[in-house]
């Protein structure tokens, strides 16, 4: 899919585990939150990598592992064939930037805009005094910021802008890879496209390499190359974009798809909605085997005892790879047979009122 | 006449940087059996126009009539409100956390909304019926559950108690604000299936609060698009998704990335939203309107009805907008009657501020 095809980083079985401790003094591990378990990913140079699933799939921590924010538990993350280790170095804290999803939350509202975007400047000691102040407004101006601006604080800025300082902020170091955690969720409609349209310019502009983390699916595809699909801590699958939209493969990703609003009513009436029964399970103690099978429509008794490995199955293409032991066909219906099941489960009856 | 009337509400606060015009006009009726739409921006008067109906916006300067089944919700007195409050209309929020009391469990909490109003149920027939509305709702083992605190569900499990608390009185109109915001997307079509199964069931009347299009585009028989407090277009759904008029309306349409999977560049609506102390002049979205024209700066445009897909005007479908009643649509021919009308009703003048507006 990419142009080049080399991998700018890539994840060799990642795991982040969070321990859960209790007592005063000696504090017993008494079980681990499995954040992240088992990652295997690539991302190339020059593309964009969307990354979708539920609250609580790992999607952000996986981001945060990533950019090295959190140590891993296990595996290696290597970013230009180099394994970034526990903690990584300067040179590749530089080349790494993240966009976080709460442009209120993530500047400090204490300090002035000039001084936010330009704190990596003095970090890394790249830029001071004058000529600082000249890399700050050339990055204002390039995410549309108006450069007179440079002295106003965060609180004089409307949610779209403060997006903008954010990304300007990343841009700084000229860095390789930016990580968008939920960039554009915090934002009203309208202003959503304004920083998707930025953030597209940019990386035409700069060839940056994005890693993009959305719940919302057609955001997610508009500014996709590939995508993995997450679904607790495990990769369920992943595919060139048009691809996974158009032939989605795993149980998950076709309830995922079936389940997002569309703003086009014909279209949201002729759809099979896939409604899934119950809730994301906990990630402390997570299901064994396959970990969607309490909520999959086609679970068998193989599901339950056996860990599907993440390849590409029979029929598709080399890079459109699934975790599954049964992965859904053309043409095949999994709306009808989950509603055989609801029905099942508990029929629901009106009370008398 | 209809279940709920609304006619010319208008709100206002008065806070330290002057008065916040929340609610500057708008009109609506929703009928049993009926889902109607409001969709909005943050800051568009959606939650507040209808949080006003229910007497939650204390401190508010209330203008405009609110007629429920005959009589004025904005008049009557607060015990009376009250007793309508829950019983007759039932409120769902986008916060079900933080709109569930965390140190009751949530059977009691539901027994406690029957018993307020109906005084004569006992305890045991109140929890009866309360185990009975959380299995309605799709709460596994809800004889267990029903003892549960807040904390112990999930958020989709807390917005399922909303709405069984909600449902627990057989309300004639439940609002709900954002109720699926807050859920991820999987829980999100759990909800709204439930809800609309719900709705036809108990044949009540139901008001949709939202930002997003999509979540109504299946939903809603009518929508209401409101723009810095004054509604700008008011269709059924069908027309309003496929023959939009109002350049804002359009605008929202065009601005979501397009489910097709095609990568053309999206067009966004440049600037921000307007300020609600000092509200533009003539038409509110004029600063950021692509075909802004002379009088649009200085005349306030009203709804008007606007054409139907067969050439006939349509009194469903009215738009406040000063651009020729035949511009409906995303077509090109619908483009050409806009550029026609800019052509004609934009001077020099008028093209600089546009351009202003557009650069930031």
């Amino acid at each position: 899919m990419s142009q080049s095809g080399d991998a700018l980083v890539k994840l060799e079985g990642v795991y982040k585990h969070f321990p859960i401790k209790q007592g005063i003094f000696f504090k017993k591990e008494v079980g681990r939150v499995h954040a992240v378990d088992g990652v295997d990913l690539e991302v190339r140079r020059g593309e964009t990598l969307g990354i979708v699933g539920e609250s609580g799939c790992g999607k952000s921590t996986l981001a945060r592992c990533i950019t090295g924010l959190h140590p891993i538990t296990k595996g290696r993350i290597l970013f230009e064939g180099q394994d970034i280790g526990r903690s990584p170095g300067k040179a590749f804290r530089r080349d790494v930037q993240m966009i976080f999803q709460d442009p209120y939350g993530s500047l400090n509202p204490r300090r002035r805009v000039g001084s936010i975007i330009g704190d990596p400047f003095d970090i890394h000691g790249t830029a001071s005094g004058a000529e600082r102040k000249r890399r700050v407004q050339e990055l204002m101006e390039l995410v549309g910021l108006n450069p007179e601006h440079f002295n106003r604080f965060p609180a004089e800025f409307s949610g779209g802008q403060r997006q903008r300082i954010g990304v300007a902020r990343a841009l700084a170091l000229k860095p390789k890879l930016i990580v968008c955690d939920e960039p554009v969720s915090a934002l009203d409609v309208s202003i959503q496209a304004q920083v998707i349209n930025l953030l597209k310019d940019l990386q035409d502009e700069l060839g940056l390499t994005y890693i993009f983390i959305a719940h919302d699916l057609s955001v997610v595809r508009y500014v996709s190359n590939r995508v993995a699909v997450m679904y607790l801590g495990k990769i369920a699958e992943g595919a060139e974009g048009e691809e996974l939209y158009e032939r989605p493969r795993h149980p998950y990703t076709n309830a995922l798809l079936s389940a997002a609003s569309v703003a086009d009513p014909d279209a949201a009436e002729k759809r099979e909605r896939i409604v899934l029964i119950g809730d994301v399970p906990s990630p402390i103690k997570p299901p064994s085997g396959c970990r969607f099978h309490p909520r999959c429509p086609k679970a068998q008794e193989t599901c339950v005892g056996e860990v599907p490995v993440l390849i590409a199955r029979a029929g598709d293409p080399a890079d459109h790879v699934t975790a599954c032991h049964f992965p859904v066909e053309a043409g095949e219906h999994l709306a009808r047979e989950q509603a055989a099941i609801e029905q099942l489960s508990t029929e629901p009856t009106l009370p008398s009122a | 006449m209809s279940l709920l009337e609304v006619h010319d509400l208008k709100v206002s606060f008065d806070t330290s940087d002057g008065v916040v015009k929340a609610v500057r006009g708008v009109s609506f009726s929703v009928d049993r059996g009926q889902t109607l739409g409001i969709v909005g921006e943050s800051g568009s008067g959606k939650s507040v126009s209808t949080q006003t109906l229910l007497g939650l916006t204390g401190g508010a300067r209330i203008e405009g009539r609110a007629l429920f089944e005959g009589q004025d919700l904005l008049t009557m007195s607060e015990d009376h409100l009250r007793r309508i409050r829950g019983k007759e209309i039932a409120m769902i929020f986008q916060d079900p956390l933080s709109s569930l009391h965390p140190l009751y469990k949530v059977g009691r909490q539901i027994v406690e909304m029957i018993r307020q109003h109906e005084p004569e149920v006992t305890k045991q027939q109140a929890r009866k019926r309360a185990v009975e509305l959380l299995g309605m709702v799709g709460i596994p083992q809800p004889d267990q559950r029903v003892d549960d605190y807040p904390h112990q569900f999930s958020g989709g499990m807390r917005q399922r108690a909303m709405i069984a608390m909600a449902l627990s009185l057989n309300p004639k109109l439940i609002v709900a604000d954002e109720p699926t915001t807050a859920l991820d997307a999987t829980v999100q079509a759990q909800i709204l299936d439930l809800m609309l199964r719900l709705q036809r069931e108990f044949d009540s009347a139901l008001i949709m609060i939202t930002h997003d299009l999509g979540v109504i585009a299946d939903l809603a028989d009518n929508v209401l698009v409101m723009y810095g407090g004054k509604p700008v277009e008011q269709a059924d759904r069908r027309s309003l998704y496929y023959r939009p008029h109002h350049p804002y309306t359009k605008g929202l349409l065009e601005s979501i990335p397009g489910s097709s999977g095609a990568k053309d560049r999206l067009k966004p609506i440049p600037g921000q939203p307007p300020s609600l102390i000092n509200p533009p002049t003539g038409c509110t979205f004029h600063p950021r309107c692509p075909y802004i024209m002379d009088r649009c700066v200085t005349d306030e445009p009203q709804l008007r009805p606007v054409l139907d897909a067969d050439g006939g005007t349509n009194p469903n479908h009215r738009s406040a907008c000063w651009l020729p009643i035949e511009a409906i649509g995303l077509k090109p021919e619908a483009e050409g009657i806009r550029q026609e009308a800019v052509a004609v009703g934009r001077t020099t003048a008028t093209n600089i501020t546009t351009q202003g507006a557009e650069a930031q």
